[in-house]
């Protein structure tokens, strides 16, 4: 399954990007080192302003997972997995990805590929 | 004296509810205003606040039929505070600005409404609901885009994660959707009126696993407006006046909202007659009564099994006229709507015996919500 080209701002970038390189880069307080996803400006366990992206392991656990059978896009035909993945750095740390397995259970171990849609972006998705 | 004492629910109305009515949404809020000033006993010139969720936006389609300023004008309403936005928690935070406008002493007859058409707005753009919630309509949905959310993406993976923890079946789960039916066969307003079976939920068109269409509410046009009045002011006969025992609202929890409203009272849980939670999938109805405490943690597929408990005429009545899912999504004021009917004794044919006198209701979840305890 292909994945649709995600919306790129300045905030979300690095996200959607950083599978250049390899690197899921994920939201990260300088001051403190409290992880955070969506990304956004401030640190909310610190308040710092100092935030930036910084390179995650890429390995977390599924923390949920579904089977989507409604053709939401005319792009993606169903069915196909949705996920949330907990990321191994800080509980409660989730993204919302796919994970591309045979049989998915809760809790199982993951880590992170990409693959290209659109011009500039790597959508992140996770395997055992 | 809290806040909550110095208003009382004086008067409920509704407009047609339905299905693609492809009426005037403008005409549907006149409709359901009226008749809730009209029951309250007042005119419309006495009507000095008003309050609502979302307001006039168009955020997704048919989400609101009217702001305040279009009330205003074509009802001519003379104010001193009004309020409109969707930035509270809970749609009905509305009500609890009513409460607040009515206990600070800025006004002493607060119309409160909540308008709807997304069934006629949806059906008029071929499935608008039917797309992939873009970034477009609100930021966190961008996250989910490019792997193809949709709305009920999220509820699916609240519902699989639910199911994990607490051990919770869809046999047990599948008696939220045939109570609510059940329940909305008494309901002349529910837009969905055939009993469904636990094997019609089990066998039933799945949209994400484990999310089936049963567990999804129903989009319809359609008006519910209440008015709050000064507490001790000229009312109604007291016999159909609604009190409110305690509010609760948070961001970050439904269980912080539920405790800021046990906070506020003497009631406790176990004095609840019937419960009115928010069911914008079925998932939610666990999520609220835990929160709320009528049910242990986890403990809500044990107690709705085989769907007694929770029937009219069991422990706990829930959604006792249909809810989102069967009655149809009347967006946090069905709820209140319900509750009212049902304190007031005017159930009809899905009236809860030995007339209720404590009513806990809901709106929202995840990150905005709000419940009240109502009483007669």
């Amino acid at each position: 399954m292909s994945f649709l080209a995600p919306t790129l701002s300045e905030r979300s970038a690095p996200y959607w990007t950083g599978g250049a390189n390899g690197q899921l880069l994920i939201g990260r307080c300088l001051r403190c080192g409290f992880w955070i996803h969506p990304p956004l400006p401030v640190c909310r366990s610190c308040r710092s302003r100092e935030v930036g992206p910084a390179p995650a392991s890429g390995r977390g656990t599924v923390h949920s997972w579904t089977v989507n059978r409604y053709k939401w896009a005319p792009e993606l035909e169903p069915p196909y997995v949705i996920a949330e993945v907990e990321l191994v750095e800080q509980p409660g740390l989730i993204v919302l990805t796919t994970v591309r397995a045979a049989d998915i259970t809760i809790g199982m171990e993951v880590h992170v590929e990409f693959e290209r849609a659109g011009d500039e972006s790597y959508v992140p998705y996770f395997v055992p | 004296m809290k806040c909550e004492q110095s208003a009382v629910i004086n008067g409920i109305g509704h407009s047609e509810v339905g299905r693609r009515l492809m009426r005037d949404p403008l005409d549907l809020t006149a409709q359901a205003c009226l008749a809730a000033i009209a029951d309250a006993g007042l005119s419309a010139d006495e009507i000095d606040g008003v309050s609502t969720y979302p307001g006039a936006q168009g955020s997704t389609l048919g989400i609101s039929g009217a702001g305040v300023d279009q009330v205003r004008e074509m009802l001519g309403l003379n104010l001193n505070w009004y309020t409109g936005g969707s930035e509270l928690p809970g749609q009905l935070g509305s009500i609890v600005n009513a409460v607040l406008a009515i206990a600070g002493g800025l006004a002493q007859h607060v119309l409160c409404f909540r308008s709807l058409w997304e069934s006629t707005a949806q059906t008029r753009t071929q499935g608008g609901r039917g797309a992939v919630v873009s970034g477009s309509t609100r930021d966190i949905f961008q996250w989910g885009h490019p792997y193809g959310a949709g709305y009920p993406t999220y509820g699916a993976l609240a519902m699989r994660r639910y199911m994990h923890e607490s051990g919770a079946t869809r046999e047990q789960l599948a008696q939220i959707a045939v109570t609510a039916r059940r329940n909305a066969a008494g309901n002349p307003l529910a837009v969905y009126r055939e009993p469904i079976s636990v094997d019609d939920y089990l066998t039933a068109r799945m949209i994400s696993d484990p999310l089936c269409l049963l567990d999804c509410d129903v989009p319809i046009d359609g008006c519910v407006a209440v008015v709050l009045s000064r507490a001790g002011s000229q009312a109604v006969e007291a016999a159909r006046t609604i009190r409110i025992e305690a509010l609760g609202s948070a961001s970050g929890s439904l269980a912080r909202c539920a405790e800021m409203m046990w906070s506020r009272t003497n009631l406790k849980p176990a004095d609840v007659d019937i419960a009115q939670v928010y069911d914008g999938f079925s998932i939610h109805v666990p999520l609220w009564l835990e929160a709320l405490r009528l049910v242990p943690k986890y403990q809500t597929g044990a107690f709705i099994e085989g769907g007694s408990r929770i029937a009219l005429d069991g422990d706990l009545p829930i959604n006792t006229g249909g809810g989102q899912l069967s009655a149809g999504r009347l967006h946090g004021y069905g709820t209140l709507l319900e509750a009212c009917v049902q304190l007031r004794g005017e159930g009809g044919g899905r009236q809860v015996a030995d007339r209720p006198e404590v009513a806990a209701i809901s709106s929202g979840i995840d990150n905005f919500s709000t419940c009240l305890l109502l009483t007669r």
